[in-house]
C-alpha cells in the first residue's frame, strides 16, 4: 500500500502579530512547527503500513525552509519526503494549492507507484479552512471522508476502507473505495517521537525539490494568478468595551442591577420577549 | 465583462441533516437579505436531501424569494460526490453571483468539493460578509491564526463567490409566515457510479446530549474553580437560569466536563444571550468561542483578568463567595 500524506508547515499561531505600518503578517523570529493535526496524519499512514505493509510518502509544499518539517517527519519513520517548492507558488489559495497538491500526487503516483491512500490533518491551526484536503480529493476524483476518527478497516484486495466520522451530532461510519483521501481528527492518535535510526535518516537523506515544471502544473492554475480569492486586508480584532469592574461587599447586587436594565438579559432571564 | 451582468444574486444552502433545517441556514438567509439588498438582487435559497420540499415554505418565511428543492431519496444521507453534483448544477444552472453555506462538518466537506469543480474562491469559517461599495463584490471577514488576526478576503476573479460561515454569528430573523416565494424543483437524479462511498451506520451522541450551542444562558467555568463542589454552583445557578453549563479547555481536561461543553477554539463556538464566566481568565483561546455573547459577566478574584476586557460588567470577587450571593438575589429578583 502506497500512502501519501500531506503537510504543512505554520507558524506558532499564538504568536503571530501584525506590523502595523506595513500592514504584514510579521513572521519573522515567529518558530515554525509542523501543523499538530498533520503529526495525527502521519502517525496513522505508519500505523497503517506497519500492520498492513507499504510505503509513506510525505508531501509538503511551502518554500525551502519547510524542509524541517519534512526532517521531523523523516525522525518519526516514513519511506520518503518531498518539498513542492517554487517561487510561482507563493500566495496560493485553496483552489490553487490543492491543484499543485494533486499535480505532486499524480507525479507521485508516476514514479514511485500509485497512491492508495491520501491522509491529510483535519485543518491547519493557521488558516482553519479545512478546504484543501476535499480539494485535493475532488481533483483527483477520489473518494473523500473527512473528520475521521478511527480507521476500522482497510481491504487492499477489495480496495475498501471503513472509518468513523466524527459529525456535529454523532459519529458516522462509512465505507469508501481506495484510492480515497482522508483528513483526521486530533484524537485518532498519539503522535510517536522520533527514533535515532530515524533522526540519522533526516540528518543524511538529500530532500526531494519538485518545482511546478517538473509536476505538470500550468502556470495559469498556480500561486498568486491560480487564485480567485485575495486578501484586502489583515486586522488586529477590535477589542470589546470592557464595562466596569465592580468589588467589594455589594459587586454582586450593583452587577445585578446593571444587568437587570440590559434588554438581552432581562429577555433571557425573565422571558420578556420585546421588554 | 459579461460574466458580471450574468451571474446574480445570493444563493443560501439549507443543510438538511438530522432531519431537519439546521440553524445557520436561517441565520444565513437573514443576511443574505441584507446582501442582496445592497445589490439590489434576489435571495434564493438551496435544499437538497429525501422529503425536504416541506422545508421550503420555511425558507421563504426566513428571506427566500426563491426556493431550489432537489428532493430525492437518493439524497438521504450526505454523499460528498452526489450533494456536489446536484449543488453545482443548481449553481451552473442559476449563476448565483454570491453562495452562502453553515460552516458546519457538513458543510465545509461539501464546499471545499464544490469550490474546486467550480473553480471558485471559497472563504472559509467566516464572521463577517459585506459588499464593497465601490466594486460590488463580496467581502468576506474571517478570523485566522487561532482568531489573532481578521482577514477580509474578496474574489477577484471568477464566479461565484462562496464562503462557509460561521454558525451562531449572524442573528437570525424573525420568520414571516405569510411571505411568499418561488418554490422550484429540480430533478438531479444520483448517478450509481457516485455512491461509491456508503455511509453504514450512524450513532448518534447519547440522547438528551447537550447542545450548548443552542443554550440562551450559559454558566462556563474555568481553572479558576477547577473542583467539582465548584461546578456544582455552577450547575445550581445555570438550573435556577434555565441554562446550561460549560467551562473552558483545561476543565475538561480536568475530567469535570464533558467535551461537548467545552467552549473555546478546540471546542464550540456559542452566542448565547448571557454568558457568565467563572474563574475564566480569558485566554484568547476562550474568547474566539464566547465573545460574541450578548452579555458577558466575569467573575474572577484575579483584578487584572483579561475576560474584564470583553464583559459587560465584571465582579472582582471568589467565586466561593459570589456564587451563592447571585444565586440568593437571583432567586428573589426572578421569583
Amino acid at each position: 500500500m502506497h500512502i501519501a500524506v500531506l503537510i504543512k508547515q505554520v507558524p506558532d499561531t499564538q504568536e503571530v502579530k501584525i506590523d502595523p505600518e506595513k500592514n504584514t503578517i510579521v513572521r519573522a523570529g515567529v518558530e515554525s512547527i509542523v501543523n499538530p493535526f498533520d503529526m495525527n496524519a502521519v502517525e496513522l499512514a505508519l500505523q497503517l503500513v506497519e500492520k498492513h505493509g507499504g510505503e509513506v510518502s510525505v508531501i509538503t509544499m511551502g518554500p525551502p525552509q519547510a524542509e524541517a518539517a519534512l526532517k521531523e517527519t523523516l525522525a518519526m519513520g516514513v519511506t520518503r519526503v518531498l518539498l513542492i517548492t517554487d517561487r510561482k507558488f507563493a500566495a496560493a489559495d485553496t483552489l490553487a494549492t490543492s491543484y499543485t497538491l494533486a499535480k505532486a500526487i499524480e507525479k507521485l503516483s508516476a514514479e514511485s507507484g500509485n497512491v492508495d491512500l491520501i491522509i491529510c490533518g483535519k485543518q491547519a491551526v493557521d488558516g482553519d479552512t479545512a478546504q484543501t484536503g476535499p480539494g485535493v480529493a475532488t481533483r483527483l476524483n477520489f473518494d473523500q471522508a473527512t473528520y475521521v476518527t478511527t480507521v476500522d478497516k482497510i481491504d487492499i484486495e477489495s480496495k475498501k476502507i471503513v472509518v468513523k466520522r466524527r459529525l456535529a451530532k454523532g459519529v458516522e461510519i462509512v465505507e469508501a473505495s481506495l484510492p480515497a483521501l482522508i483528513t483526521v481528527e486530533k484524537d485518532i492518535n498519539e503522535p510517536r517521537y522520533a527514533s535515532l535510526p530515524g533522526l540519522v535518516k533526516a540528518e543524511r537523506d538529500k530532500i526531494a525539490w519538485w518545482d511546478a515544471a517538473y509536476i505538470g502544473a500550468d502556470d495559469d492554475h498556480i500561486g498568486f494568478k491560480g487564485s480567485p480569492t485575495w486578501v484586502k486586508k489583515i486586522f488586529t480584532p477590535p477589542p470589546r468595551e470592557g464595562g466596569p469592574e465592580l468589588s467589594g461587599e455589594s459587586a454582586v447586587k450593583e452587577a445585578l442591577d446593571l444587568v437587570f436594565e440590559n434588554k438581552h438579559f432581562k429577555e433571557a432571564v425573565l422571558g420578556e420577549e420585546g421588554a | 465583462m459579461a460574466e458580471n451582468t450574468e451571474w446574480k444574486d445570493v444563493l443560501v444552502f439549507i443543510e438538511v441533516s438530522d432531519g431537519k433545517p439546521q440553524e445557520v441556514g436561517w441565520e444565513l438567509l437573514g443576511q443574505a437579505t441584507k446582501l442582496a439588498g445592497k445589490l439590489g438582487q434576489k435571495v434564493k435559497a438551496l435544499i437538497i436531501g429525501k422529503d425536504v420540499e416541506k422545508y421550503a415554505q420555511e425558507a421563504v418565511s426566513y428571506g427566500a424569494d426563491t426556493v431550489y428543492v432537489v428532493d430525492d431519496p437518493s439524497y438521504e444521507t450526505y454523499v460528498t460526490r452526489t450533494y456536489c453534483k446536484a449543488f453545482c448544477d443548481v449553481v451552473t444552472k442559476h449563476k448565483p453571483t454570491i453562495v452562502l453555506i453553515g460552516a458546519t462538518p457538513l458543510g465545509r466537506d461539501l464546499s471545499g468539493a464544490v469550490g474546486t469543480i467550480l473553480q471558485a474562491g471559497l472563504t472559509a469559517d467566516c464572521t463577517g460578509l459585506d459588499i464593497d461599495d465601490k466594486t460590488l463584490k463580496l467581502l468576506s471577514t474571517r478570523p485566522t491564526f487561532g482568531g489573532n488576526i481578521m482577514a477580509t478576503i474578496f474574489c477577484q476573479k471568477g464566479q461565484p463567490q462562496m464562503s462557509t460561515v460561521r454558525p451562531k454569528v449572524m442573528k437570525k430573523g424573525t420568520p414571516d409566515p405569510a411571505r411568499k416565494g418561488e418554490i422550484i424543483k429540480e430533478n438531479i437524479p444520483v448517478d450509481p457510479k457516485d455512491l461509491t462511498v456508503k455511509v453504514l451506520d450512524f450513532i448518534p451522541d447519547k440522547a438528551g446530549a447537550v447542545e450548548i450551542e443552542h443554550a440562551k444562558i450559559i454558566v462556563a467555568g474555568g481553572k479558576g474553580v477547577n473542583s467539582p463542589e465548584g461546578f456544582e454552583q455552577l450547575k445550581k445557578l445555570a438550573d435556577l437560569l434555565g441554562g446550561e453549563v460549560a467551562g473552558s479547555r483545561p476543565m475538561v481536561e480536568a475530567g469535570l466536563l464533558t467535551s461537548e461543553r467545552q467552549v473555546g477554539q478546540t471546542g464550540k463556538t456559542v452566542c448565547p444571550r448571557v454568558f457568565i464566566a467563572v474563574g475564566i481568565s480569558g485566554a484568547i483561546q476562550h474568547l474566539v468561542g464566547m465573545q460574541n455573547s450578548d452579555v458577558i459577566i466575569s467573575i474572577n478574584s484575579d483584578p487584572n483578568a483579561p475576560i474584564f476586557k470583553v464583559s459587560t460588567v465584571s465582579i472582582v470577587e471568589k467565586w466561593q463567595s459570589a456564587i451563592p450571593k447571585l444565586i440568593e438575589q437571583l432567586e428573589a429578583r426572578i421569583h
